[in-house]
């Protein structure tokens, strides 16, 4: 479904990303991991058109997404949610939810201006399917609160929704439950797992690997720019590449290597 | 009714420079709602009024299509020069609009044949009436309410509240930024267009960075969270210099303290439902 081949990105004289090449089948949930700035990010900010590859080519359902605006990106059917959220956060959850159904709606200027039936039945739809997005992440009771006012764990899952309401075929999840506690996580965990279900292609940037592990069909190994191993979960967790790229840091990762070995 | 007529002889044409001035804090309005601090508003208000009144004096057009001609041309501009502007924010934005109002200021400073030059064009034929005036404000209102409501007006508080997650939403962000400037050039030089025909003389310094800051002054006092702020500030900038007649020599000052008062107690502006609503709660309980 979507396929990176040989993606290069390079910062002035800094190479991010070397020849990373992967691709995620339909129907998956896929994940990539790796140390802090590996370029995980790097990778999803090319996948969605904010940054230019330097080299190599990304494809998605057979057509290439190099040049293509990020708004035309999530119209093709890719959506995303932020590391750092990036909810709006002046508006209602609701309203939130419905921005994200922008392209969806498509009532023509005359009944935007005299609220036409058509303009009328629109609108109607795209709140009540926002509304049963909100209920999919456990939120449809917060509908009308200001988003800002979220904790941030429901914060992580309003972006969820709302990312859901581009109505994409491919979802993508930049680090959906860092910052959230072991019981927001379990609960996440399985709402992601239920959107999985629901036909939705799921393609995520993990930390937390008792998190990855669960959820993720297929994994790809990131470090220092470079895909040092893919394949199954338990294929991963045996690696040697894999345990020396975690085990060569301290500070932050150890938590990940702890899981990696409670796991293994 | 003898006191309705009396009123309408003396402060008839404050009443209509009411409605104009809120026309003009709409039209900047609009685009802070998109998240553009643009700054040309004046000058698309003198595009807007050199075209219809030359319109109406030298070609001898129907008024309608005078104000027409003062609503295209200025969009028209917009569309033209937001390509390369609309790429800058903030404050780059905003040196970048005020540089164009310069720009227009000089050319109708220059083009004297067509504009009259630093003289200005005089006897522009009073064609504007009241129901006008209040016809396009009602007009603008109503488009302007309708667009809030709508995917449109949602995706131009998505693109001020953060670009990047709205062009990720499936947004064109330029497309609706666009959208959003010419819209209020637009409504700007319709403004122009009513003025020009009601004071019947214009001149190229009525459209310069002073009448810029005033259009923005009249949105940020009312505040910007709805469309009855801008209206509330025209009121207010426009009446406060006649209320306050009788303090003669202090008039100015006196001004320009209430202004810094009211920003510096309400930063919101003057009409913040929020804050409305939240007084009301403290009164009832």
């Amino acid at each position: 479904m979507l396929k990176l081949d040989q993606v290069s990105k390079r910062f002035g004289g800094l190479t991010v990303l070397q020849d990373v090449s992967f691709a995620v089948p339909v129907g998956t949930v896929f994940g990539l991991i790796g140390p802090n700035g590996a370029g995980k990010t790097t990778v999803f900010n090319l996948i969605t058109g904010l940054l230019a590859p330097s080299g190599g080519g990304i494809e998605f359902e057979g057509r290439s997404l190099v040049g293509v605006k990020p708004h035309q990106i999530t119209r093709r059917g890719l959506g995303r949610t932020f590391q750092n959220i990036r909810i709006f956060r002046d508006m209602t959850l609701i309203e939130n939810v419905v921005v994200g159904m922008h392209a969806k709606l498509d009532y023509g200027v005359p009944s935007l201006l005299f609220a036409l039936p058509d303009f009328r039945a629109q609108e109607r739809r795209a709140r009540e399917r926002a509304f049963e997005l909100l209920s999919w992440v456990g939120l449809s009771a917060k509908a009308g609160d200001i988003a800002d006012n979220l904790s941030y764990g429901d914060q992580r899952k309003l972006e969820l929704a709302r990312a859901l309401a581009t109505g994409p075929k491919l979802l993508l999840l930049d680090e959906p439950v860092a910052g959230m506690n072991t019981a927001e996580k379990v609960e996440l965990m399985a709402q992601i797992a239920q959107i999985a279900r629901r036909e939705y292609t799921i393609f995520m940037i993990e930390h937390d690997m008792r998190f990855v592990m669960g959820l993720c069909e297929r994994i790809a190994v990131l470090n220092f720019g470079r895909i040092i191993a893919e394949g199954k979960p338990d294929e991963i967790k045996t690696n040697p590449d894999v345990i020396e790229a975690y085990l060569g840091r301290d500070d932050t990762d150890t938590d990940a290597v702890a899981g990696l070995r409670g796991q293994a | 009714m003898e006191w309705l007529t009396d009123f309408w002889q003396i402060y008839g044409n404050l009443v209509l420079t009411i409605g104009i001035n809120a026309l003009l804090a709409l039209s900047i309005w609009l685009t802070l709602s998109c998240g553009l601090l643009a700054m040309a508003n004046a000058a698309f208000m003198g595009i807007g009024a050199y075209t219809a009144s030359v319109l109406t004096m030298s070609a001898g057009v129907p008024f309608a299509v005078a104000l027409a001609g003062g609503i295209v041309a200025p969009a028209i501009v917009a569309l033209l020069i937001g390509g390369p502007t609309l790429r800058l924010s903030g404050v780059y934005l905003a040196m970048a609009t005020l540089g164009f109002g310069e720009v227009v200021r000089v050319l109708i400073l220059n083009a004297e044949s067509v504009t009259g030059g630093a003289l200005g064009l005089n006897g522009i034929p009073q064609l504007t009436q009241g129901w006008h005036v209040v016809a396009a404000l009602v007009g603008t209102l109503l488009i302007l309410w309708r667009l809030r409501r709508s995917r449109i007006g949602r995706a131009f508080e998505a693109i001020k509240e953060d670009a990047v997650a709205a062009s990720l939403m499936g947004i064109g962000v330029m497309s609706h930024k666009m959208l959003a400037f010419a819209l209020g050039a637009a409504i700007a030089g319709l403004a122009g267009a009513l003025n020009a025909h009601l004071t019947f003389f214009i001149g190229p310094s009525e459209f310069g960075f002073d009448r810029g800051v005033d259009i923005l002054t009249m949105t940020i006092l009312g505040g910007t969270s709805g469309l009855t702020g801008p209206v509330l500030g025209a009121l207010i900038i426009t009446v406060l210099p006649e209320l306050l007649r009788g303090l003669k020599d202090f008039r100015t000052m006196t001004n320009g303290a209430i202004l810094v008062l009211i920003v510096l107690f309400l930063p919101k502006g003057l009409w913040d439902p929020l804050r409305i609503r939240h007084w009301f709660r403290r009164e009832t309980r």
